[in-house]
This record gives structure tokens, C-alpha cells and sequence, in this order.
């Protein structure tokens, strides 16, 4: 039973990564440069689907999983998921269909967001009402390893997919952007129905399927869930007690760590993921300790430990990144400076391409590899005003294996804050509104304050100099949660949700 | 300790209208700098996605000033009055 509502969830996470992950290649697919319209749809693509709809896919999905019931709810969602995810690989690009390519992109991402704000809350009552008394946390806590899985597996596959199109690995790579794209979006079909074969075979919840018998399920959970006070008041410390800091600490030790190890460190394109892939692959185990933890010590203190060591070490550990990955100061090996040109002449033209790469080697064995592109003109006297220059290290193999430590110790948090919360927000509401009330705190918490995270981190350090400066979003942010956590949240374990 | 969630009920009914103040003033400090799609787009979804949670934090403030988490249910049947 675990294992069955485990995968459907892992594979709704995978769905909505890849197209995370591959967002600058489906930019350049389907919303060309330099048009208004299309980067209209395009950030409306990128914002609208995490952090407005999920709320909303929440909202709907809970209703029906509280008045139909939670096995064909996240059925439903499943089929959604499975089906807009193939649909995007299958799309035309824009230079084949034109708007209606970015139209049609940007209506399936909308969907993916929906479904999965209906997944996880069908996901975690299902198993919850399965669980024994007293193991509650252990069971759900597969459920929370699917997101971080989910994570894994896109990485994976798009990491794979990327290097094996061809021998050579330039134009590998070159094929992967151009149609290989394509492939983790297709892949998602056979994982999708394997996944609705076993969910198929599943049984209805018994908590629900006893409530449904004695007529006692809820006529309007939407009203149930937020015009009651009883309840409203505990949709909100859900909230802001917990799934808040939740939300930034899983963003901040996953997604942001990754992409401030590429973007802020300049740390290659494949050692980047690959030094997150180990990380999580190390830490995952501990989302099941902790959750069969809270169910002998109670899920609140672990939740806000995780927490609370978050907030006290994101800026030394962000600081060792850098650390570790700086050039400025460290001897350089001059004579060991490799220097290449290629020229690719443009067609009708006597101009052509020039792309200089240079490679540097530093002390401890850190390469800085950068690469200049311009043009190279038949007349002398013109020259490329701006060239692109794009630097990346490469770091050595210490190096590397100290940002895998530092990301684990991120990873592990992670894994504190949310091996508990599905049995702490299951433990929160009754039955006959479990789905729709805790769904909307979870994707308000883990979608909108989580999601935002790397956004907002970024747009703090662009108008800073101090390339820390962005993790105050997730301190203060998990700073209040930590305290509104630790004052008003009891810690409690109710064998009995029953009702 | 009763008191203290109550004192820092008023706290939290603060955070909501300032957060909104700091967004609203943030975003178009930041629109004006740089007019284009994509910042009118994240600052417009930043502000719309915000407010409704600020308004959130304040009605959880008020239930806090009130004394609503005095007393936390013991299990879900309470929950469920």
C-alpha cells in the first residue's frame, strides 16, 4: 500500500521537475527571445503554475477527495499529471506552429500545477488512515521521500539522456537541446501507467469508506475547512507553525543550494546536480528515521530542530561553498594555461564565429574553464561590442566531495522539517475534511513560500553585493515560523484520528 | 505562557499590513528600475499571491490575541467539535 501510493506520488514530482530543470531549453524552444508575447507566457509559465494554481489544485482536488473519496481523487490527478507531462514532450516547437506552441505549453503547465497540489494531500491521508496507531510517522514518511526522489529521478534521466545521444559529448549535448529534450517528458508515460495499474488495484480508505457508509462525509469541505473557526484557526498554525519554514528549508538546502553552487560558485553544469544527486541519495534514508522518531518523540520538536539548525548554519555552509570553490585566492599555475581557438565561418558572410576557450589550473586542482564567444569580422575594423563569456570550474575531487558534505548537512534538514509533517497535518483535522484542510497549508507552505525561494534569494543578491545576502528570505521566514511553531503548537501524537 | 501568545498575537497582526506595505512598495521601486515583462510579471504575481497570506497572518494574530490557542486540541475529535 505504501509502496503503490509512494511511486504515483514520486512520479508526480518527477513530472513537475523536469520541466523545472529543463526550463532554459523549453525557453528556447517555445518562447523565442526578444518577443513581448512570448515572455509573457513564459514567466507567466514559470510563476503562475508553482505558486498560484497549486494553492488551487489544493483546493479543488481536496474538495473532491473529501466527498468522493481519496483513491479515485488521486487517481484523477495522477492521469492529469501523467497525460500533460507526455503532451509536452510531444509539442511542436514555435518556429512550427508559432503562438500555439507556447499557448499550448503554458495551458499543460497550469495543469501540472493543479494536479499536483491535489496529489499530496490524497497521497498522505490515504496512507495515514492505512497506518497502524504509533506508526504513523513511519509510514507517511515514504510518502515525503517521493519529493526529494522526485527531484533525484529528473535530475537522473536528464543527466543521462544529455550524455548518451552520441559518443562524442558536444554533440550530445547539442542533440539533447535540440530534440533529446524531449525524451524525459515521453519517459513519463510508461512510469505513469505502471503507476495507474497499481493504484487501480488499491482500496478505498478505510476511515473514509466507514464514514461514507454511515453517511457522515462532508457536504461542503471548502466551507468545513475555512468558515468553521475550529478549524480555520488550526488551517492557519499549520501554516504559519510549520509548512512555512518547511516550504523555505526544503527550497533553500535542494533547489537553491544547486543553483547557487552553479550560478554563485560557477561550479559546472554536471557537477552541480551530480554533487545534489549524492546528497540526496545519502540523506533520503533519514526521512523514514525521522519519521518513525516522531512517532516515540512526537513530530513537533523534530520538525522545529530541523528548523532551527537551518536557520543558525545556512550562511556559515553557504560561505564554505564559495570557499571552497574560490579561485581569487589560490596560486595559479601559469604555465599550465591551455588556450584554444575555433573558428565557424557564418554562412553568406565572410565573418565568422570565434569561440576561445581557456583553460586555467589552480592549487588543489580547481580548473577555470572559460569560454569567449564573438564575432569575428572580415573587416578589421569592426569588433563585437559585447562578447558572451561564460566561466565554469571544474572543481577536484576533494573539493567536490565537501560540497557533497555541505549539501547532505542542507539535505538532512530538509529531512527533519518534513519526515514528520504528514503525520503531523494528517493528526491536525478530521477526517471528513483531512484532504481539503491540510493540502491548502502544505501548498501554500511547501508551493508559494517554498517555490518562491529561489526567486526572491536571487532578487535579494542582485540588488546586494554580499552574495549571501538572499538566504535572509529563508532565515526570516523559517525564523518566524520557528517561533510561532515553538509557542502555539502542541507536541502531540494522536494515536486515534479515527473521527 | 498564555500571555506571551497573546502579547505577540498584536505582533503578528503588525507583520501582516507591514509585509504588505514593504511588497507593494518593493515591487514598484523595482517595476520603474526595470519596465519590463517579465519583472511586471513576477512583482505582480509576488504582490496578488502575498496579500491574501498577509491578510492570513493577521487573522492568525487575532485569533492569538483572542486566546483561540490557549488551548490546543488534545485529538481529532476535538478538532472536530
Amino acid at each position: 500500500m505504501i509502496l503503490a501510493s509512494s511511486v504515483g506520488t514520486l512520479i508526480e514530482w518527477y513530472d513537475f521537475y523536469i520541466f523545472g530543470s529543463l526550463a532554459p531549453v523549453i525557453a528556447s524552444q517555445f518562447f523565442p527571445k526578444g518577443n513581448p508575447t512570448a515572455a509573457l507566457l513564459s514567466a507567466f509559465a514559470t510563476f503562475a503554475a508553482g505558486f498560484i494554481v497549486r494553492p488551487f489544485g489544493a483546493l479543488v482536488f481536496g474538495r473532491l477527495g473529501d466527498l468522493i473519496g481519496r483513491k479515485y481523487t488521486f487517481l484523477l490527478t495522477l492521469i492529469i499529471m501523467g497525460g500533460s507531462t507526455f503532451a509536452i514532450g510531444l509539442i511542436p516547437s514555435f518556429q512550427k506552429i508559432g503562438f500555439a506552441a507556447p499557448i499550448i505549453v503554458l495551458l499543460l503547465r497550469l495543469l501540472q500545477g493543479l494536479a499536483l497540489g491535489g496529489e499530496y494531500g490524497g497521497a498522505a491521508t490515504y496512507v495515514a488512515e492505512h497506518s497502524p496507531e504509533h506508526r504513523r510517522g513511519y509510514f507517511t514518511s515514504w510518502i515525503q521521500t517521493t519529493a526529494t526522489l522526485g527531484l533525484f529521478l529528473s535530475l537522473g534521466i536528464i543527466l543521462l539522456t544529455r550524455h548518451n545521444l552520441d559518443s562524442d559529448r558536444a554533440v550530445s549535448i547539442a542533440k539533447f537541446e535540440d530534440w533529446g529534450w524531449r525524451i524525459p517528458f515521453l519517459v513519463s508515460i510508461i512510469l505513469v501507467a505502471v503507476s495507474i495499474y497499481i493504484r487501480l488495484k488499491m482500496k478505498e480508505s478505510p476511515l473514509f469508506a466507514k464514514l461514507k457508509t454511515e453517511g457522515k462525509t462532508s457536504v461542503n469541505p471548502l466551507k468545513e475547512s475555512f468558515a468553521h473557526k475550529g478549524n480555520l484557526k488550526m488551517v492557519l498554525l499549520a501554516l504559519f507553525g510549520a509548512t512555512m519554514g518547511q516550504g523555505v528549508v526544503w527550497y533553500t538546502g535542494q533547489f537553491y543550494a544547486q543553483s547557487f553552487i552553479e550560478n554563485a560558485c560557477k561550479v559546472d553544469f554536471d557537477q552541480s546536480r551530480t554533487i545534489l544527486l549524492w546528497a540526496i541519495l545519502f540523506a533520503t534514508p533519514f526521512f523514514v528515521v525521522f519519521g518513525k522518531w516522531s512517532d516515540k518523540v512526537g513530530r513537533k520538536w523534530i520538525m522545529l530542530a530541523g528548523m532551527a539548525l537551518a536557520i543558525v548554519s545556512y550562511r556559515p555552509l553557504f560561505s564554505q561553498l564559495i570557499k571552497i570553490s574560490d579561485t581569487d585566492h589560490k596560486k595559479e599555475f601559469i604555465t599550465q594555461k591551455e588556450i584554444s581557438t575555433k573558428l565557424k565561418p557564418i554562412a553568406n558572410t565572410n565573418n565568422s564565429i570565434r569561440t576561445v576557450t581557456s583553460a586555467r589550473h589552480f592549487d588543489g586542482g580547481i580548473k577555470l574553464i572559460e569560454v569567449k564567444t564573438d564575432t569575428l569580422y572580415a573587416d578589421a575594423t569592426k569588433a563585437t561590442i559585447k562578447p558572451d563569456i561564460k566561466t565554469s570550474k571544474l572543481l577536484d575531487k576533494e573539493s567536490y566531495q565537501w560540497m557533497i558534505i555541505i549539501v547532505f548537512v542542507m539535505v538532512l534538514y530538509v529531512t527533519m522539517v518534513y519526515g514528520p509533517i504528514a503525520a503531523f497535518l494528517v493528526e491536525l483535522f478530521p477526517t471528513k475534511i483531512r484532504y481539503t484542510s491540510m493540502s491548502l497549508p502544505y501548498h501554500i507552505g511547501n508551493g508559494v513560500f517554498g517555490g518562491l525561494t529561489p526567486f526572491i534569494a536571487l532578487l535579494l543578491t542582485s540588488i546586494h553585493t554580499d552574495k549571501l545576502y538572499g538566504l535572509w528570505y529563508p532565515i526570516i521566514v523559517g525564523g518566524v515560523c520557528l517561533v510561532i511553531g515553538t509557542l502555539y503548537i502542541r507536541n502531540r501524537i494522536d494515536p486515534d484520528v479515527n473521527n | 505562557m498564555n500571555k506571551l501568545k497573546r502579547y505577540l498575537g498584536v505582533l503578528w497582526m503588525i507583520i501582516g499590513p507591514a509585509a504588505i506595505y514593504y511588497l507593494i512598495k518593493t515591487a514598484s521601486e523595482e517595476i520603474a528600475k526595470n519596465p519590463v515583462i517579465n519583472t511586471k510579471m513576477q512583482w505582480i504575481v509576488f504582490v496578488v499571491i502575498f496579500i491574501p497570506i498577509a491578510i492570513g497572518i493577521m487573522i492568525f494574530g487575532w485569533f492569538a490575541l483572542k486566546g483561540d490557542y490557549d488551548h490546543l486540541p488534545e485529538s481529532s475529535a476535538e478538532v472536530e467539535d
